[in-house]
């Protein structure tokens, strides 16, 4: 069956809109964050009109049900990635808050002068910074693995580094959101293991495109974004193998997360409410569901095959236009390109595509390292979503081709 | 809700607790708390040689449905062999108190049997019957 991106579009409100009376809307900024369909939009409006309450403490009706949908989402997290158990699922506010959250508490129980982190030159900030932060209180050392020309990772680097460093974690991401590249996740889980780390993997630029299994790739933590996934803001997924998080001291303290409080000390709750303090984005966290429930409907590998299609064209045609450099040149890579072109900013070439109704992300995109590392200071970066059309990819060609007018003399 | 859902069976034992009072000496001593609301729950038993339970005595606080449980689970235990109570499962106590429970009140009605077992066998034994 073909996939139909026409019709699959009709599902989200947002892109039947106009950037102004005669410019149509072309949303390329998937990689930051994706459009929400109406089935999600409409959980949201049914949860605040009919099912509110706080959750796992009211004994009235509307706090029994939103505890049952609460949890109910958290099952079918659970199975969209195949964990074991639902206890294995953390609800979080996102990838930054879930990467901290392992830096932080597994970081405090693990880590000591002598270790050693390995994190990659391609991460996002959050998969940075975070270790940065704890490398300053733990005492350990962070070690980054570099990259080739293509933008792959230099695999021969990463396993001298597993074999001559004192490597306790590798903090990983899955998908490049600059490059685009997908590194092979489950065979350098495999080596890690090998040598005795532990392996995080940032899944925010893959969790929205592919079918993940926790269990195949056999990571210890997987963390992702809901809002890159058709679903709210504000709600993220930490997965941990279980007797990791087991063993691990909570994040934050406060409600929820204990099993009983005196003024002299206190207990912690079970898995997973111990890493869940406070009142927990009940709303999202049942949006993130119906995310799901959508993604589960949908043909993901015709989904894939689309995208791919229209990623392959795209990346053509921008790399046809002269002074135009695509980054990245993995053989295995998602559905984004981000771009320079000589003698044009990136914001300004974003504003130009704006006018166009060309959404896209120009600057850095929290991978100051990497472009760092290739020797520029922002690019701008295009991003698909099975929602997207062969009319969005003419468009953006067309308006890259009006920027470089306007911008380039 | 209607008032039937304090089914007479639970006000009985909610009033007239069975084996209320810890044992001291004892053979098992366990306690367990319920986190949402901040139920207590603390079970001691006297163990014969041939593995049997032979007396039951528990103390704690909390509401209707927690406390019935316990008193209900208490008056099934003695007798049972401790083999027999380690393979008890959720339905078992959901069965004694009779009457369907919501998600929070599961809670309540399990928080006797999570002692039992939690002391018996593991904490994550325990976890793993509640996710059934
Ligand atoms: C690879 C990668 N990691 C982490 C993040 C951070 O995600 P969030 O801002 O949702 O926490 C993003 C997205 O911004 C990303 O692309």
């Amino acid at each position: 069956m073909a996939f139909d991106a026409a019709t699959i579009r009709q599902d989200f409100p947002i892109l039947q809109q106009m950037r102004s009376a005669t410019v149509p809307l072309t949303y390329l900024d998937n990689a930051a964050s994706s459009q929400k369909p109406q089935s999600v939009i409409d959980t949201l409006n049914t949860y605040y009109r009919t099912q509110n309450a706080n959750v796992h403490r009211g004994i009235h009706w509307l706090s029994e049900m939103a505890t049952e949908l609460y949890e109910g989402a958290r099952v079918k997290l659970q199975k969209f990635v195949n964990a074991k158990t639902r206890r294995e699922i953390i609800f979080t506010r996102g990838t930054t808050e879930a990467i901290n959250l392992v830096a932080q508490t597994w970081g405090r129980a693990n880590l000591k002068a002598g270790d050693v982190v390995l994190s990659t030159v391609m991460e996002h900030h959050a998969n940075i910074v975070s270790w940065q932060i704890a490398a300053e209180q733990y005492g350990f050392t962070l070690h980054y693995v570099p990259l080739l020309y293509d933008g792959t990772l230099d695999q021969a680097t990463y396993a001298r580094l597993l074999r001559e460093e004192n490597v306790k974690l590798v903090a990983l991401t899955h998908g490049s959101n600059t490059l685009g590249t997908i590194n092979p996740v489950a065979d350098m889980t495999q080596l890690a293991h090998a040598h005795g780390a532990l392996v995080l993997v940032d899944a925010a630029q893959t969790a929205p495109h592919f079918k993940l299994d926790v269990q195949a790739l056999d990571c210890d933590f997987l963390a992702f974004s809901g809002h890159k996934m058709l679903g709210p803001t504000g709600i993220g997924v930490l997965y941990g193998k279980r007797e990791l998080l087991e063993a691990m001291p909570p994040f934050l303290g406060g409600g929820d997360m204990i099993a009983t409080v005196t003024l002299e000390g206190s207990t912690w709750n079970q898995l997973p409410y111990k890493f869940e303090a406070g009142t927990p984005a009940i709303a999202q966290a049942i949006g993130l569901g119906a995310a799901v429930d959508y993604l589960n409907a949908l043909d993901l590998p015709a989904a894939n095959a689309h995208e791919h299609a229209l990623f392959v064209e795209l990346y053509e045609r921008l790399s046809e236009i002269a002074g135009v450099r695509v980054l990245g040149a993995a053989p295995e890579r998602g559905a984004l390109a981000a771009f320079t072109m000589e003698g044009a900013h990136a914001h300004d070439i974003a504003q130009v595509l704006d006018q166009h109704g060309v959404a896209v992300r120009a600057g850095h995109h929290c991978t100051m390292p990497l472009h760092q590392h290739l020797g520029i200071a922002a690019s701008v970066r295009a991003s698909l979503y099975f929602y997207n059309t062969a009319a969005d990819v003419d468009r953006f060609i067309q308006a890259v081709y009006a920027a470089r007018k306007t911008l380039v003399s | 809700m209607d008032e039937t859902f304090y089914r007479e069976n639970i006000l009985d034992h909610a009033r007239h607790m069975r084996n209320k009072g810890l044992l001291s000496p004892c053979d098992f001593d366990h306690e367990e708390h319920n986190p949402l609301c901040g139920d207590h729950l603390h079970l001691t038993m006297r163990i014969d040689d041939n593995g049997i339970i032979r007396e039951v005595g528990w103390d704690g606080s909390g509401c209707a449905i927690s406390q019935a449980s316990a008193s209900m689970l208490g008056e099934e235990l003695i007798g049972m062999s401790l083999e027999q109570a380690r393979k008890l499962d959720k339905q078992f106590v959901l069965d004694l108190i009779g009457i369907p429970l919501t998600i929070n009140r599961v809670k309540c009605a399990t928080l006797s049997l999570k002692t039992l077992l939690v002391g018996l066998v593991s904490s994550e034994h325990w976890e793993n019957i509640e996710d059934e």
